[in-house]
């Protein structure tokens, strides 16, 4: 097990490598990183000393090899836009951004995986073919139209829950939480649901397929043959079945939902990452990209990795080695 | 010889008996969703593509347009006219014609990253698939990291890059054809790996072996015989993208970094329209909204329904 | 004796929108305390569908259309679920033809064994643990005690077989229906779990339905026979009588169609009651394009030599580490006479289908040559060079349904080879040509214009003889040409072949696991183990004298249908 981990460990360092090279190409070759760090009056003698001083002129490897080097640090340089560090600025939003996430995630998870399994086991039920059509127009929503009509409806008409931004927050160490104040809490709900409609559809149909898959298999069959209980054959045996393969696409769909936080930050003018990410987009401030990119992969091979490690406590064809 | 060739004719003549025994055509003609679900994707795709003609104003010519029209509501609330059937925006454009001529750029901007992303995906599945090896290797290394990824995270990415790289005034007269590549770039995987995991399928069958044994090149074998097999979820696979790069076109435009106002798609509609929501001018967001989502969802419906069709074991 | 499970007059519909299928017809059965019924048939005689109905398993839509289920003096079929759901298991069992797939692969063996035991039977957690040790036990899995707590993963193909047959008895079922029980397992396993079985019941004093298509099985293990054609019993009686002196013509029919293992006949017999394949129409093959021999080079030797073939297979993925080599073909040589059907006998993963796919140029050697009239195949490097001699040699695969390209219609699969070496000199005789193939091989003209899918497996093997035809071959490699189809289908196509070699003088390379097919098809045969030739002998020399230790004990497992009857009639008697 040690060994699998330390290569899916391996595994992960080389896909962030690849991410960083892109992160890096983008900063260094998207636009002039000079030009946009100085003002229209710099003279050539400056801009050629900066450019010195920047290690512009070093080599592609050592300036790739400088940038990992400041980016494990946490170390992104000055966003073109803000004039301030980029981790102070990611650091200062991520609290918004996760709190929001990790509501969205619990609440597609907590409702998408019962309605999957409930619409596989009663395939031909009306109620199922009711939960079927309300998750094909779940995923033909666009999660900003989504926002929009949410608060059209709480927000403009009747008024019951604010439009934009957290509330009121909490300060805990470096940590700011919307948690635990009314005002934070109601402005949570609405960016969360958009957020969580969109994935947990997407579970929903994804729990149905896979399970209506094992199902069908030989060890369901032979189960049902020996008289087992209904519920053991869908819960004990069916249920846990289907999870397995489901684990790796569930994890990367949790952690979309940073990613697709951006929609609805812009829409409830949310002020988390993903506005930021927006932002920087419009304006070609490139740091600011750069570090985003690699935070999302960095969460992302994170989750990969709990998921591998899931795997052996769930799988016994992992953790038994041959026969 | 002309015996067998009458045969062989009558055999022809049959082909209404046939199409009538096809079990796609039997399962479309008695499923009402399907059938629905096709007149409306065709009815606004004829609509956007023929919006010159059907709609009632042109809301780009600046001579029809009058200020005095703006933020009319539609006909049957107060102060609403039957000349502007779903009512006007700030600048008095009729919405109903900006939506039919939204949807134009919607569609086109659909079909062609999904042409686009399907392209490079079933040209990199097949040779991944029949290559294997080293090729196969790093082929599905990249697509794997770049699946780790959501699709509008990439896209955004792509676009956000290829700002930076051309100058401004340029960028807005090629917005439509950035975006194709953007969102093609970003949807390829799935063709991909779908059509790999098929092509490694095919390629061990004995009808493959049979071409080699007869001599036929790799490249023959490759696009005449196992590219027809693999073809069948690759269609699936496009109906729902479809709908996706809909919805994401719509969700880069409605972020500010898809298509310009100068020429709305739906995306560009419901931004614009969104500042007015709050003043209580609803219909200049809802409207376009609802074209957005009858579209998708019916692209959706087919994609769904052409999922099972072809996929016996589900029924 | 008690007639523990009875049918009457079961009918099974399978609705479908071309109209009902009728699965089986009007079945009646008894099954009685202490005996073994064998239900043999063909594939979609129903034999599988009464088992499935008896059991109340019947997938959607299909359903019971009348008649009745009794067992034990109960009738079942028209239960309401829940109380059918008690039964099985309990009173009614079922074992299915795959063990690799039949076992839950996330939980222990002993988890399984515990919930079936307690679902039928009022016992604590221990005492259900005590009873699962004692059945695993009963089928015969060294070191239950170890055993138990491990994961189907880690049995192999026999031994899960033994673990599900343990699952099956938990509440010790009187009636056990045991659906192709053996298909799925290598010979010399299968006859371990027919002995198995055959000892339950005896020990038991259960009844057990056998479900096969296999007439070795029925031999091995029946008491009585019932015997399945197109959803009908046509015929029930003890099995001595029915392999013996059979009553009905299908019977007849089928029993002859099996190859016999212990004498080599011309022709098998002609089989009526098969699926019908086109007349056969005859050409004159001295003007016809098929009969005229081209730009073959005569040779005074052997066709075709190997000579010290080898070939490795690295497996394990580039980035997953953990490669090794297994060598699938170890220095193999041998020689084919020109006109001979040499055969090739092995059990799975012997290596043997490799060799083919070498000579065919499929893979590429990694030593070894094979000299085919006299060129060494593996120093030819030019497309050209190398596609003038691929003309020459054809193959017929083994799974009719993949081997032909199901995407396009049958004339343009058979024209293929013609119009990619040019053999015709214009569509129009091409399209002649492909019209008089499939006449010759039994389809018919008409069958040009059709999809793979409109035909059966038969008549899909034939059309991978026209195509294979369709080059003009000299040389001809068969790779198990028969072995998924059914027996009467199997002595129509292996006719076929022989007709074929004798009118055009073919050379063939005849690869088979089934030692009595090869006895009726081969001149001579090499026999191999791991990628190796244990014995080259004259067909009959080695039938009757095996050389080889190894050969031996094939020639031992191999059915012994005939006999067998004989010594159950003097037991019985």
């Amino acid at each position: 097990m040690l060994l699998f981990v330390l290569k899916r460990l391996a595994q992960s360092v080389l896909v962030m490598l690849v991410v960083a090279l892109i992160a890096f190409a983008l900063f260094r070759y998207v636009g002039d990183p000079v030009d946009s760090m100085v003002g229209q009056d710099t003279t050539l003698e400056q801009r050629a000393d900066l450019r010195e001083r920047l290690g512009l002129n070093d080599s592609f490897l050592v300036q790739y090899a400088r940038f990992i080097g400041r980016a494990a640090t946490g170390d992104f340089g000055q966003s073109y836009r803000l004039r301030q560090p980029v981790d102070e600025l990611l650091a200062e939003r991520f609290p918004a951004t996760f709190e929001l996430s990790l509501v969205s995630a619990v609440m597609a998870l907590l409702i998408g995986v019962p309605m999957g399994v409930y619409t596989a086991l009663n395939r031909r039920g009306l109620l199922s073919r009711g939960f079927m059509t309300l998750s094909l127009i779940g995923i033909s929503l666009p999660t900003f139209l989504i926002g929009i009509l949410l608060i059209l409806v709480f927000g403009v008409v009747l008024r019951w829950l604010p439009t934009f931004g957290r509330g009121d927050v909490v300060q805990v160490g470096w940590w700011t939480s919307g948690l635990m104040t009314r005002s934070g809490l109601s402005s949570l709900i609405m960016p969360a649901i958009t957020l969580a409609i969109f994935q947990m559809t997407l579970i929903v149909r994804l729990i149905r397929a896979e399970m209506l898959e094992v199902l069908r298999a030989d060890y369901v069959k032979f189960a049902r043959a020996r008289g087992l209980k209904p519920r053991t054959i869908n819960f004990s045996i069916a249920l846990k079945n289907t999870l397995v393969p489901v684990m790796t696409i569930i994890g990367l769909q949790i952690g979309s939902i940073i990613a697709f936080a951006i929609i609805t930050e812009s829409v409830f003018q949310w002020p988390g990452m993903g506005l930021l990410f927006i932002q920087a987009i419009e304006n070609v401030d490139i740091p600011v990209m750069a570090a985003y990119l690699m935070l999302i992969a960095f969460i992302f091979v994170v989750i990969n990795l709990v998921v591998d490690v899931l795997y052996f406590v769930v799988d016994p064809r992992l953790r038994v080695q041959g026969r | 010889m002309s015996e067998v060739e009458s045969a062989i004719d009558a055999d022809l003549i049959g082909w209404r008996a046939r199409l009538a025994d096809n079990d796609l055509f039997h399962a479309f003609i008695h499923s009402p969703t399907a059938i629905v679900s096709t007149i409306v994707t065709l009815l606004i795709c004829l609509g956007a593509l023929f919006a010159p003609w059907v709609a009632p104003h042109d809301p780009f010519d600046l001579a029809s347009v009058d200020l005095m029209d703006s933020l009319l509501p539609p006909p049957w609330m107060d102060g609403g006219s039957f000349s502007f059937l779903l009512g006007t925006d700030d600048q008095g454009r009729d919405v109903f014609s900006a939506i039919l001529y939204g949807s134009r750029i919607s569609i086109l901007v659909g079909f062609l990253s999904v042409i686009f992303a399907a392209a490079i995906g079933v040209v990199v599945g097949l040779v991944a698939g029949y290559a294997g090896g080293l090729v196969d290797a790093i082929l599905m290394r990249i697509a794997d990291v770049q699946l780790s990824f959501p699709a509008i995270l990439i896209a955004l990415l792509i676009d956000g890059v290829l700002r930076g790289i051309l100058p401004r005034g340029d960028y807005d007269q090629i917005a439509v054809y950035v975006l194709v590549l953007s969102i093609g770039l970003s949807f390829w995987v799935q063709y991909a790996r779908t059509v790999r995991s098929s092509v490694m399928i095919e390629r061990t069958k004995e009808y493959v072996q049979a071409s080699q044994v007869i001599g036929l090149p790799t490249r023959t074998i490759l696009f005449r015989h196992i590219m027809p097999n693999v073809l069948g979820p690759v269609l699936v696979i496009a109906t729902i993208q479809l709908a996706l790069a809909i919805i994401t076109e719509a969700t880069l435009s409605f972020l500010g970094v898809g298509v310009p106002p100068t020429s709305p798609s739906l995306g560009t509609l419901i931004r614009v329209g969104n500042d007015y929501l709050f003043s209580g001018e609803w219909w200049i967001t809802i409207f376009p909204g609802l074209a957005l989502v009858i579209l998708v969802l019916a692209i959706n419906l087919l994609g769904d329904w052409l999922r099972d069709a072809l996929n016996p074991r589900l029924r | 004796m008690t007639v523990l499970l009875a049918l009457d007059g079961l009918r099974v519909e399978f609705p479908s929108r071309r109209g009902d299928v009728v699965a089986a017809k009007n079945i009646t059965l008894e099954l009685n305390a202490g005996e073994i019924l064998g239900v043999v048939g063909e594939s979609g005689a129903g034999k599988s569908t009464i088992g499935n109905a008896a059991m109340g398993l019947l997938e959607r839509p299909g359903r019971v259309a009348g008649g009745t289920v009794t067992l034990e003096g109960r009738r079942i079929d028209n239960l309401p679920p829940e109380a059918m759901r008690q039964l099985r298991g309990a009173r009614i069992a079922m074992i299915f033809q795959d063990p690799l797939t039949s076992l839950d692969p996330l939980r222990t063996i002993a988890e399984q064994l515990v919930t079936t035991i307690r679902t039928h039977l009022p016992v604590g957690e221990a005492e259900a643990r005590r009873r699962a040790l004692h059945l695993m036990e009963q089928v015969g899995i060294p070191d239950p005690a170890v055993r138990i707590d491990h994961y189907p993963h880690q049995f192999s193909g026999g031994m899960r077989q033994r673990v599900v047959i343990a699952l099956a008895l938990c509440a010790e079922p009187q009636v056990i229906i045991a659906d192709e029980p053996t298909t799925a397992l290598d010979v010399s396993i299968q006859a371990q779990i027919l002995d198995l079985l055959r000892r339950l019941v005896k020990d038991s004093g259960a009844g057990m339905i056998i479900i096969t298509h296999d007439m070795g099985v029925i031999a091995e293990v029946a008491d009585r026979v019932a015997v399945m054609y197109r959803g009908d019993v046509v015929e029930t009686g003890p099995t001595a009588k029915i392999l013996g002196d059979p009553d009905h013509a299908y019977t007849r029919s089928l029993i002859s169609a099996v190859p016999r293992p212990d004498v080599k006949l011309e022709r098998f017999p002609l089989v009526e009651h098969i699926e019908s394949a086109g007349p056969r129409r005859d050409l004159d093959l001295k003007t016809h394009w098929l009969g005229q021999r081209r730009d073959y080079q005569e040779v005074d030797g052997p066709l075709l030599a190997v000579e010290g073939l080898q070939m490795l297979f690295r497996t394990g993925s580039l980035f997953g580490g953990g490669r090794h080599e297994v060598r699938a073909v170890d220095g193999v040589s041998f020689d084919i006479r020109k006109g001979e059907t040499f055969g090739l006998v092995g059990e799975s993963g012997s290596g043997k289908s490799t060799i083919a796919r070498l000579i065919t140029g499929i893979y590429r050697p990694t030593g070894g040559a094979i000299r085919f009239a006299g060129t060494d195949l593996t120093t030819l490097r030019s497309r050209t060079a190398l596609n003038r001699h691929r003309r020459q040699m054809q193959m017929i695969f083994q799974d009719p349904y993949s081997s032909v390209n199901p995407r396009m219609i049958v004339r343009d699969i058979v024209a293929e080879p013609i119009r990619f070496h040019k053999l015709a000199g214009s569509e129009a005789e091409t399209r002649r040509i492909v019209a008089d193939l499939l006449d010759h091989v039994g389809l018919g003209a008409r069958a040009a214009l059709k999809y793979p899918h409109e035909f059966s497996g038969g008549q899909r093997q034939r059309i991978s003889i026209a195509r294979a035809l369709a080059t003009r071959p000299r040389f001809l490699i068969c790779d198990e040409p028969t072995s998924a189809l059914d027996v009467s289908i199997q002595a129509q196509v292996l006719n076929l072949l022989k007709d074929l070699q004798d009118e055009l003088g073919l050379t063939m390379l005849f690869i088979s696991h089934d030692l009595p097919v090869i006895r009726q098809m081969c001149d001579r045969v090499a026999v191999m183990r791991r990628g190796q030739i244990m014995e080259i002998a004259e067909t009959e020399a080695l039938f009757e004298r095996p050389q080889h230790e190894y050969t031996r004990h094939l020639l031992d497992l191999m059915p012994k249908m005939v006999k067998a009857g004989d010594e159950r009639r003097t037991a019985a008697g």
